[in-house]
């Protein structure tokens, strides 16, 4: 076949062609994987208010939005009300997001009524592999810097360097305190909507 | 050139990330362990695959002078594509540690190359094989790099710890340690082509 002309017609009418054709792809594709990629992020919700809750048959309520100014810039916190089966109120777990080391960190956690933590788990990080991205594990019950039991409503958590009780992940403060701080904000939140 | 020659081409003379030096970004960027170089390399593969495939067949219908727009918009469209199924059925650590570079393969130089050097002048067939030859030298390259980076940097290869971790050395999964593994790497595959 013959290359076709570089002749204005030509160049408008491919240019065109090729846009309607592959909007109308993408369209398609988006269109097949909506669905799978909304259920996707539901159940790595709920599955990660089961884990912070330690309760397997956590009922949660209609998320609660809150939105505050901190430092000057909007943050938002997602409350999610829990009760369990009897329906008896077992606490809130709160999603909220700091700047930490290599852009957002979200995290999401449990707290019982007295704001004790019960546990928590990172939704969302971009911390450096094999130091900030510990995270993780690090506050975990068995980690290192366990932060689980620990009350935010007697003193806020904070590393040892600042003067607190939670060591803090081997070479990433930076990530450390963005995670604390997001803890704390996450109670101060939770304890407001209270 | 028959079809294996092609692909041993990408492989070892123009492994693009030993000899060509392409793509460089996602190189140094995602290499931090040996599962996400990996991940990536198949990733530009696929889409590497499928643009090459495309571009080959409509190379006639083209007319020279938009043909980089043209190029551009098919190669963005495959990437779009490709985001839009990993979000959906990937699994959730190469997704999240992915994510941000997705995108980015539309602006790899390995693509766009490919397509302007091969894929504009070969038959579909032979650019699928360029497609597989190119995407499976990326990928060896990363995967080596994110190898070597984990092992010194993390003491793991794909995810099992293999070294205690006193003996981590953590400037290798830092982006200096990029930098050093590949220049390393660069020197061993040139001594051993030459050989």
């Amino acid at each position: 076949m013959e290359k076709l002309k570089s002749s204005l017609p030509n160049m408008v009418g491919v240019l065109v062609g090729f846009s309607i054709i592959i909007g109308g792809l993408l369209a398609y594709v988006n269109h097949i994987t909506e669905g799978p990629i909304k259920q996707k992020e539901q159940q790595t919700l709920a599955a990660g208010i089961k884990t912070v809750m330690q309760n397997n048959n956590v009922r949660v309520a209609d998320p609660e939005t809150l939105n505050q100014t901190i430092d000057g810039k909007n943050a938002t916190f997602i409350i999610h009300s829990c009760s369990d089966n009897s329906g008896k109120n077992i606490g809130s777990a709160v999603e909220s997001t700091t700047n930490g080391f290599g852009g957002d960190l979200q995290v999401l956690v449990g707290f019982d009524n007295n704001g004790k933590i019960l546990g928590y788990t990172i939704l969302k990080s971009s911390e450096t592999p094999g130091l900030g991205a510990k995270a993780g594990v690090w506050f975990q019950k068995n980690g290192k810097g366990n932060i689980i039991s620990m009350n935010p409503k007697d003193k806020p958590l904070a590393v040892s360097k600042d003067g607190g009780d939670v060591d803090a992940i081997t070479a990433s403060t930076i990530t450390s305190r963005a995670f604390l701080k997001a803890i704390n904000q996450a109670y101060a939140a939770y304890a407001k909507k209270k | 050139m028959s079809n294996l020659k092609i692909l041993l081409n990408g492989l070892i003379k123009e492994n693009p990330t030993f000899m060509l030096f392409l793509g460089m970004c996602p190189t140094l960027a995602t290499t931090t362990s040996a599962i996400n170089g990996l991940s990536m390399g198949l990733a530009t593969m696929a889409v590497l695959i499928c643009t090459n495939f495309v571009i080959s067949c409509i190379k006639n219908i083209t007319p020279d002078m938009v043909r980089i727009p043209v190029f551009i918009v098919v190669i963005a469209a495959f990437v779009t594509i490709l985001q839009m199924f990993m979000s959906a059925y990937a699994p959730d650590s190469i997704n999240k540690a992915l994510g941000i570079y997705i995108p980015l393969i539309v602006v790899n130089c390995i693509i766009l190359g490919r397509a302007e050097s091969f894929a504009c002048k070969n038959t579909p067939i032979a650019s699928i094989f360029d497609g597989i030859g190119i995407g499976l030298g990326f990928t060896c390259g990363l995967t080596l790099l994110g190898c070597v980076r984990e092992f010194l940097g993390a003491g793991s290869l794909f995810g099992v710890v293999v070294l205690p971790e006193t003996t981590n050395i953590l400037l290798f999964v830092l982006p200096p340690g990029a930098f050093l593994t590949l220049g390393y790497l660069v020197a061993i595959f040139n001594k051993l082509k030459s050989e």
